[in-house]
């Protein structure tokens, strides 16, 4: 231990991921953010005018703007929450059930590694409006008399988005649940039953306090997950449409920067983007440390 | 006491009753985008639906990647190429990295330490456009852009500090009193690690190495900004090859998911021991 070079071994094994990321991740962002202070055009690259917070300013007078960072916002909120119960719902079963600790279990585990664009194209199919299975069945028992384009719809696109969100990951957080409710001490709750607690009661005030911070994990992975999880599965089944009805700040990112080639403006969104989702990452990671102790 | 016990074994058939309903609940859409995969034309839009495939077909795979007989019609073959490619190099790339990084934050004290779940969390946090975006513009100038090399030298800094903190957490549960023997016995640090540490570490190395696989295999956002040909494009964007403006080919759509899935399914079978320390970062373990 008292080798030459010892004072310096931990530095020689971080040194390439240092580098690596400071080349491929941190140094770019700084250029993007660097870029989104000009004027640059995808198609006119040669035109590079150094224009402040113009693009910024723009943004913030942009209404359809102000119509993704809603829906994203939406889609978090809601997709967060119902996975969380519904989780914890599906966790208390399996944790009952003969085998929900084995193959049950595994079984559950098979959509959580999807691509989510392939969970998007599943639904894509699935809500079809012509020839997907939800207006197909729909159809055959009679429940409705003409097909239903769940998707080209105003008011049934984002929540046919959210749902195959919900489908891709409530198993990830009664997973989650499930690890948490088999690690649970035996003692309270015994304790809870001598004293005659009701099961309500039991799940109230023991099991639930117990699961607190497994629940503040779950939140705060599914949070930070939703918005690069939603951009592929959004793109793949609406694009954003119809008339921005699931447009997030990442389909309409991608629709200023790349389709329509304004490349600054694009980059100004993103860096809003990154800078509220890191900003709510290092908020949500304050409130577990705090849990924590 | 009896009827008690009765009544336990009623609720525990009954929850497993459910279970097993939601599961097939959970399972179907998959079930039904592979067997689209494997349907004659007019079985996919029977009305009302055919529940099990009754001719089966292999038409819409000859599609993707031709047969004896045919030609492919789509580029499918290189896409397979190219996303098995980088997932294999990015996920090689990140595991030496990340092993490195990891047995340095498991083993010793240095600063910065403190701060590696938060920078793992704020990594996961980048949304894919903001980072693909600004290298579009670099790669530009370095003519990286669609090319295989930029994919794999974007994911594997993008793994990284995932693998470094599943790694970190692997490297916690070998006690270092065995590597510390070697040092006694004059080995190098270096040759502590490569001969005690790493194989004691195996399992979590294998582990760490498919969780990066699939994070590869499986990324979209930064392959759609970079790949424009089938020279490097991969799998999920391939994906978007099937819509056209008012048709779309949900024989080929879902054969090519079909395809995606495949390695999916397996390798999740590898890790569902770990599936709960890699989906959370190591938190919970």
């Amino acid at each position: 231990m008292r080798m030459r070079g010892e004072r310096y071994f931990p530095y020689v094994l971080i040194l390439p991921s240092v580098v690596g990321t400071f080349l491929l991740i941190v140094f770019p962002l700084v250029y993007s953010f660097f870029l989104s202070l000009t004027s640059f055009h995808l198609l006119k690259a040669q035109s590079l005018r150094f224009i402040g917070f113009h693009n910024y300013w723009e943004v913030l007078h942009d209404p359809a703007f102000w119509v993704a960072l809603k829906n994203s916002l939406l889609f978090m909120v809601v997709v967060v929450n119902v996975e969380l119960v519904l989780g914890l719902l599906v966790a208390l079963l399996l944790n009952r059930a003969s085998g929900g600790q084995g193959i049950l279990r595994t079984l559950f585990m098979i959509p959580m590694m999807f691509p989510p664009i392939l969970v998007g194209l599943q639904f894509r199919w699935f809500f079809n409006d012509q020839f997907g299975l939800l207006n197909n069945v729909l159809l055959s028992l009679g429940i409705i008399d003409r097909p239903i384009g769940w998707l080209v719809r105003t008011n049934t696109a984002m929540p046919a988005v959210m749902f195959a969100d919900i489908w891709q990951n409530t198993p990830f957080t009664a997973v989650v649940f499930l690890a948490g409710l088999l690690s649970l001490p035996i003692e309270p709750l015994e304790a809870a039953l001598v004293d005659g607690a009701s099961p309500w009661q039991r799940f109230r005030y023991v099991i639930l306090p117990m699961l607190r911070p497994l629940i503040l994990i779950a939140m705060t992975i599914r949070s930070l997950d939703a918005g690069r999880k939603a951009f592929d599965l959004i793109m793949l089944m609406t694009g954003g449409g119809p008339a921005y009805a699931t447009e997030i700040l990442g389909t309409y990112t991608f629709r200023r920067a790349i389709v329509d080639y304004q490349f600054a403006y694009g980059a100004a969104i993103s860096f809003i983007d990154m800078v509220l989702t890191v900003g709510f990452a290092v908020y949500l990671y304050r409130q577990l440390l705090k849990g924590r102790v | 006491m009896k009827s008690r016990r009765r009544r336990e074994q009623v609720i525990t058939a009954l929850c497993t009753v459910f279970a097993v309903v939601i599961l097939v609940a959970l399972l179907f859409p998959t079930y039904w985008m592979v067997q689209t995969s494997f349907r004659v034309g007019r079985e996919i839009n029977a009305f009302p639906p055919v529940w099990f495939p009754r001719e089966v077909t292999l038409s819409s795979y000859v599609k993707l990647f031709g047969s004896p007989h045919e030609e492919a019609s789509l580029p499918f073959r290189e896409y397979f190429r190219n996303s098995f490619l980088v997932a294999v190099l990015s996920g090689f790339f990140s595991i030496v990295l990340g092993t490195l990084a990891g047995y340095a934050f498991s083993r010793f004290e240095f600063r910065g330490k403190r701060n590696l779940f938060l920078s793992v969390i704020l990594m996961r946090a980048i949304p894919g456009l903001a980072l693909g975006l600004p290298l579009l513009v670099l790669f530009k100038r370095v003519q990286l852009v669609n090319t295989l090399s930029g994919l794999i030298l974007t994911y594997t800094m993008l793994n990284t500090p995932f693998v470094i903190w599943l790694m970190e957490g692997f490297f916690a549960d070998i006690p270092a009193e065995l590597s510390e023997a070697a040092l006694i016995d004059g080995c190098s640090r270096w040759r502590a690690l490569w001969r005690v540490d790493i194989p004691l570490a195996a399992p979590g190395i294998s582990a760490s190495a498919i969780f990066s696989f699939l994070l590869s295999w499986n990324e979209f956002a930064i392959a759609l900004i970079l790949t424009r040909t089938p020279a490097s494009r991969t799998l999920p964007v391939g994906l978007f090859d099937f819509v056209g403006e008012f048709f779309i080919d949900w024989g080929g759509m879902c054969a090519a998911g079909t395809i995606i899935l495949i390695p999916v399914v397996v390798l999740t079978f590898f890790i569902q021991r770990w599936m709960v320390r890699g989906l959370t970062f190591g938190a919970i373990k």
